[in-house]
């Protein structure tokens, strides 16, 4: 199938003009994704092996800094360490998004990184959802969805951001000698987020014995993630009517194979998969599509893509979705022709108020979500007031900042936005008063900021 | 062309702030209201005070010899207002002493929500905003109260209920829609980009929509009289301001918040920049509303929980359990400490270090909402805040 390129840059990737080598059809965009992750290696980000030490050395002089002043400094630099790496993490995602041909894998990370929200709750713990991401969600994407479920719901960033570090089984050693008790917070999300979806078939028993089954799943800055035995709530627990027993992960490990193949979660996610990418009242039979893929292969997230890419109905013209503020930054820096190197190199206050003080003015802020059920979709969550304001002040004064010398309006809609500028825009592209208002019209435009 | 331009500029300057001035505006754009306001006239200023404010330092038991010894450095500092002879206001808060003698604001003490012992920032205004009892595991209720409120409203429009400022307002999240505004978003385009943005905005409606709504919210003469907010307190003052401009007009909720008081060490300076910063925000609320609209007006100002009795090592405290509300406003029966003091006592403190909570802050919440709207008592105790028992109404508003 000869795929629209408009519908591959804005659909299913970071707009135009498409990277050197980009895949142009769903069969080729799909071998793209089976292959090599290039843009990871090109732009690598630090996984747990590299976070902790770094958090480690911040809380130890935060601690000696605690008790000896002349400590002070040394803490100051551990903590401008851990923000350096924060900076660079943003970087790099920037980066990837921005010169990847690969577009599709970089969407579908963004995808499942919202799917599986992890929040950092205060700076120590910043770089933790951003190792999630090279973790859990990156490696998995062309693997069983259990996998990915598995790796999200046992990394250190989703057991901090949702309190099971903190869950003690009310029979286990713990439990009965501390008195501290069970936290229901990460298994109401794995059933009612992560898979089964809310409102689908279970009730509050399904998540109080999925919290004691979780027991002993935990994490802290010395060890990492592991199994802490002294919590674990003895005996078998039921969940969906299945027993699990056994002795450490492995009977989480099975109940969360179980809910990556539920038809719950077939359902819950190919209607998610297609309302992100395509429409929020997607097409029935694209989402019937998908949700049999699921179900066939048992989750295996490449058979599930696959699906949805090799859908006509994935393919139609209309940009019923407004581009969400990471994306439209990403997408204006590609129009205004920025590399991820440009990124890389960008001074840390151009960096501080033309990307992160922005995305939070849209109403994205870097990583923070406000809830475990990440971003909304629905378009007027997002051009409201406020978040059109600040679009429009970002593409009015942005990239005369990060740009330099601005490119000709008109030769910039073309180039961005190819057939889906029209008259009106380019005539009124043609018309502002100077370069700078005319660059902010194309970027502030309906064309632009829909995909 | 000439009349959707007209439409667009005219809009840019008046659309939704000032109906009353523009009365074509009104019928173009407000169709469909018919006149009838959703909440009538009373206004509902709801401020989260994020970081936990030590109540005992904004409302001391100075009457109490037991208060200096557990506060050696904060109860000490001279200057603060008595109230009633026992509880005296802290020093740092001239400007709402003629409030107080004009019955405009009362002080709530020893109230916290449910939450107990854990004491976490997170935890704590998760439950605040989310309006629920230990009865609920966190997350199982994902949108605020005030929201939930407002779900029972008939005829609610998006300007009936603001959240302001860039900062997340959780309490008003949900179902029902709200306007999302911060007052320091700047627009400035020349008159051509206007016209301009009208040509291409025009054939998509969400985008239109909210363009219109932008240019009226950053027109000159937004913020009260023309007087552009400057200095150091610019953007406390834009708040209060913008505020007050919309409490003019449509709007009968606002919610915002305002940060700075976890005060672990040096809390003197610290709670006291926090307290001025309040202070001038209820000030300028006051004198942005103007007299009419301040006496509709209803203030509750609320924080996730109380801190320690006595001071810790750093001239600071640290996070306890019940704590003080603000009310404040022309509607509210003021020039009263309220709630159940249950003293400082050793014997009385909660776990030995903290003041006790003898009083839900939902219940004056409720009370609140029940005096201004007249909601129906079972739909604030179990729709709103669901399994609250309301208890006697505790007179609140004139």
């Amino acid at each position: 199938m000869r795929a629209d390129p408009e519908v591959v840059a804005f659909r299913f990737g970071y707009g135009l003009p498409l990277p050197e080598g980009a895949p142009l059809d769903p069969e080729a965009m799909l071998a793209a994704l089976a292959g090599p992750d290039a843009a990871a290696l090109r732009w690598p980000v630090a996984g747990m092996e590299g976070a902790l030490p770094l958090m480690q050395a911040e809380r130890e002089t935060r601690r000696q800094a605690r008790r000896d002043s002349g400590a002070k400094a040394a803490h100051r630099a551990a903590r401008a360490a851990l923000e350096a790496a924060q900076a660079a993490a943003l970087r790099a995602t920037l980066a990837r998004a921005l010169d990847s041909a690969d577009g599709f894998r970089e969407r579908l990370v963004a995808f499942w990184a919202d799917h599986f929200t992890a929040v950092a709750r205060s700076g120590q713990d910043a770089l933790l959802p951003y190792a999630l991401v090279e973790e859990a969600i990156r490696p998995n994407l062309g693997k069983p969805f259990a996998a990915m479920l598995t790796a999200a719901e046992f990394h250190p960033a989703m057991l901090v951001y949702l309190d099971q570090a903190r869950s003690v089984g009310p029979n286990s050693r713990g439990g009965l000698t501390q008195g501290s008790g069970l936290n229901e917070n990460l298994a109401r999300e794995v059933i009612e987020l992560h898979t089964l979806g809310a409102g689908a078939g279970y009730g509050q028993d399904d998540v109080r014995q999925m919290a004691e089954l979780l027991t002993g799943l935990s994490y802290n800055l010395k060890r990492g993630m592991y199994f802490d035995r002294n919590r674990a709530e003895p005996g078998a627990e039921a969940v969906l009517g299945r027993s699990y027993d056994g002795e450490g992960l492995a009977p989480i490990r099975a109940v969360l194979a179980d809910l990556s193949r539920h038809p719950d979660t077939a359902r819950h996610l190919a209607r998610k998969l297609a309302v992100h990418f395509v429409a929020d009242t997607p097409e029935p039979d694209l989402v019937a599509a998908i949700e049999a893929a699921w179900r066939q292969s048992g989750g295996d997230l490449a058979q599930v893509h696959g699906a949805l890419l090799r859908h006509p109905a994935a393919w139609g013209p209309a940009a019923a979705k407004a581009r969400q503020p990471f994306e439209f930054v990403v997408a204006g820096l590609r129009a205004l022709g920025l590399a991820g190197s440009d990124v890389a190199a960008m001074a840390p206050k151009v960096l501080s108020r033309h990307i992160v003080a922005a995305l939070a003015a849209m109403g994205q802020p870097v990583k923070a979500p406000r809830g475990p059920d990440g971003w909304p979709e629905a378009p007027e969550a997002w051009i409201t007031p406020q978040g059109l304001a600040a679009r429009i002040t970002w593409a009015m004064q942005a990239p005369v900042r990060l740009a330099g010398a601005l490119p000709d309006p008109v030769a910039l809609a073309q180039r961005a936005l190819d057939g889906r500028a029209d008259a009106a825009l380019l005539r009124a592209a043609a018309q502002a008063e100077d370069r700078r208002e005319g660059v902010g019209l194309v970027l502030a435009s309906p064309a632009f900021n829909r995909r | 062309m000439a009349m959707r331009r007209r439409l667009f500029l005219r809009g840019a300057m008046a659309l939704g702030c000032s109906a009353a001035a523009h009365p074509l505006m009104t019928t173009l754009t407000l169709a469909g209201s018919a006149g009838g306001r959703p909440l009538g006239e009373h206004r509902l200023i709801v401020i989260i005070l994020r970081g936990a404010m030590d109540g005992l330092d904004l409302v001391r038991p100075a009457g109490d010899p037991l208060f200096a010894g557990y506060r050696p450095t904060l109860a000490t500092a001279a200057g603060a207002h008595d109230l009633d002879g026992y509880f005296a206001l802290h020093p740092g808060l001239p400007g709402l002493m003629p409030l107080w003698q004009a019955g405009e604001l009362a002080l709530v003490h020893a109230t916290s929500t449910p939450y107990r012992d854990q004491r976490s920032h997170f935890v704590g205004q998760d439950i605040l905003e989310a309006g629920t009892g230990l009865d609920l595991p966190p997350g199982a209720v994902r949108d605020g109260w005030l929201n939930r409120m407002l779900q029972g409203v008939p005829g609610l429009r998006a300007e009936t209920a603001f959240a302001i400022g860039l900062e997340a307002v959780p309490l008003l999240e949900g179902r029902a829609p709200v306007r999302n505004w911060a007052p320091d978003t700047r627009l400035d385009l020349s008159a051509q980009a206007r016209l301009l943005f009208d040509e291409i905005y025009h054939e998509d409606p969400l985008f239109q929509a909210a363009a219109l709504d932008a240019m009226a919210l950053t027109a000159p003469g937004v913020l009260g009289d023309g007087a552009a907010a400057a200095g150091a307190h610019a953007d406390t003052d834009a708040l209060a301001a913008f505020a007050a401009a919309r409490l003019r007009e449509e709007t009968r909720i606002a919610a915002f918040s305002l940060a700075g008081w976890d005060t672990h060490r040096a809390q003197e300076r610290g709670i006291g920049k926090a307290l001025a910063r309040l202070e001038r925000v209820i000030l300028g609320l006051k004198a942005g509303l103007g007299a009419q609209v301040w006496g509709q007006t209803t203030l509750l100002a609320m924080t996730e929980f109380g801190r320690t009795v006595r001071e810790n090592g750093s001239a600071g405290t640290d996070h306890g359990t019940g704590g003080a509300m603000i009310v404040a406003g022309g509607a509210v029966r003021g020039g009263r400490v309220l709630g159940q003091w249950p003293g400082i006592g050793e014997r009385a403190l909660y776990e030995g270090r903290d003041l006790l909570p003898t009083t839900d802050v939902r219940h004056w919440a409720a009370w609140a909402m029940r005096g201004l709207y007249g909601f129906d008592q079972g739909l604030l105790e179990r729709v709103v805040f669901p399994g609250l028992e309301m208890g006697a109404d505790p007179g609140l508003l004139r």
